[in-house]
């Protein structure tokens, strides 16, 4: 195949998972390398050094809207960032040591449970009492619900921190923004609010991806030719994606991305079980 | 996170950092994207027609590994080194927040917090300048 044509159907089939992922929250970063690597026989090195670099670029864009907007908080993503670029530089540490099979298996679980997720029901509960390290950290905060200030106490802040580094091992493994296993830690450990937890846990996507983009940057791993249609494929799906949000059917595109995510995931789990990848 | 205390003492408040945190974000995604359509835009001209596989892992044998090669490639026009520049812009964008924020944290004279901020950011830098894990 040719670089041009190559380019443009790498660049749609990122645009789809872009605007996807965008639409179903579930972010695009987490189909690009089976995508790559399943359907453009791209190597899974490269792929995960070009999908890093895609989640850099729409997590960093999002995060500049949420935080002028005041859901972040600021000082929960700085705390927890201390435990995710920990494990992203650990991830990418073990990443030239773990067998291309195994981390296809890795993949393919880490899929199923995302689609797992997409249908568990989200519960809110906002607490009165903080845990002591909260209070220490000063991490509990405010948000804006419909036009005033609603606080919120932040709990359980040793176990958040701890899958906050697991996040950050599995972002560095398979070159994703591992924001469902970060909004785990905020949303059921940390019991932040969910509009709270969704956007800080974008706010830290772009920082623990850096951690390991900049290792593999010297590894070899980001190629500029595949990276550049990834890149530029997903950012412009994701910003159409926020842009259309409010107009789209998202619990029939969330079925839809589901499915994908499943097939995805089993060919996966195929493919590294019998390492054919 | 807003504290009205610093806003009196005429501090940067929470509100003021994160809106500068934010254009920041936006002005650095901007920037590298602009950076990597140009040098897109040239690879394609060039080798648009040259066939590729991206199968087999050659990532040891790119001459686009440190920060030096890619800046001067990119210096000498060469399209590949100037994707490449624009995509470690977009790695240094979260780097250049985590720096800011250091810097907000340390105008608030919060201790605790520049402390936290600046093992992320020795963390990113000890990745990105070494290449190390």
């Amino acid at each position: 195949m040719t670089l041009a044509l190559f380019a443009l159907l790498v660049a749609l089939g990122s645009f789809a998972a872009g605007l996807l992922g965008a639409l179903t929250g579930l972010g695009g970063g987490i189909v690009v390398v089976p995508m790559l690597t399943l359907l453009f026989g791209v190597n899974l090195r490269y792929a995960i050094g070009a999908s890093l670099v895609s989640v850099i670029a729409t997590s960093s864009g999002a995060a500049a809207a949420y935080v002028r907007e005041g859901y972040t908080n600021v000082r929960v993503g700085i705390f927890l960032e201390v435990a995710t670029t920990t494990g992203a530089l650990i991830g990418a540490a073990l990443a030239g040591l773990i067998p291309t099979s195994a981390l296809a298996v890795l993949f393919g679980l880490v899929l199923l449970y995302t689609a797992w997720r997409s249908f568990q029901p989200k519960e809110e509960h906002i607490t009165q009492h903080s845990h002591p390290l909260a209070t220490k950290l000063r991490l509990d905060g405010s948000y804006p619900v419909g036009g005033r200030m609603q606080r919120y106490c932040v709990q359980k802040v040793p176990l958040g921190f701890a899958v906050m580094g697991l996040a950050g091992v599995l972002s560095a493994l398979l070159g994703i923004g591992s924001g469902v296993v970060k909004v785990l830690a905020m949303d059921r450990a940390m019991q932040l609010p969910f509009k709270v937890s969704t956007t800080t846990s974008n706010f830290m996507i772009g920082v623990t991806a850096a951690a390991s983009a900049g290792v593999y940057l010297h590894r070899g791993y980001i190629e500029p030719t595949l990276a550049f249609p990834v890149m530029l494929g997903v950012l412009a799906g994701a910003l159409l994606g926020a842009r259309i949000l409010t107009k789209a059917n998202t619990l029939w595109l969330r079925r839809l991305f589901t499915a994908v995510v499943v097939v995805l995931a089993v060919e996966m789990l195929y493919k590294g079980l019998t390492g054919g990848l | 996170m807003t504290d009205h205390r610093d806003v009196k003492r005429g501090r940067w408040s929470d509100h003021q950092v994160e809106q500068v945190i934010g254009r920041l974000l936006q002005v650095g995604v901007l920037i590298a994207t602009a950076v990597v359509v140009v040098g897109a835009a040239g690879v394609l001209l060039q080798h648009g027609a040259t066939p590729v596989s991206f199968h087999d892992f050659a990532g040891e044998s790119s001459p686009w590994r440190t920060l030096g090669a890619v800046a001067s490639g990119a210096l000498h026009g060469e399209f590949p080194a100037i994707v490449q520049l624009g995509l470690v812009l977009l790695i240094a964008t979260p780097v250049a927040r985590v720096a800011l924020t250091l810097g907000a944290f340390a105008a608030q004279k919060d201790r605790l917090y520049v402390l936290l901020t600046a093992v992320v950011l020795a963390l990113l830098l000890y990745g990105l300048i070494w290449g190390r894990a």
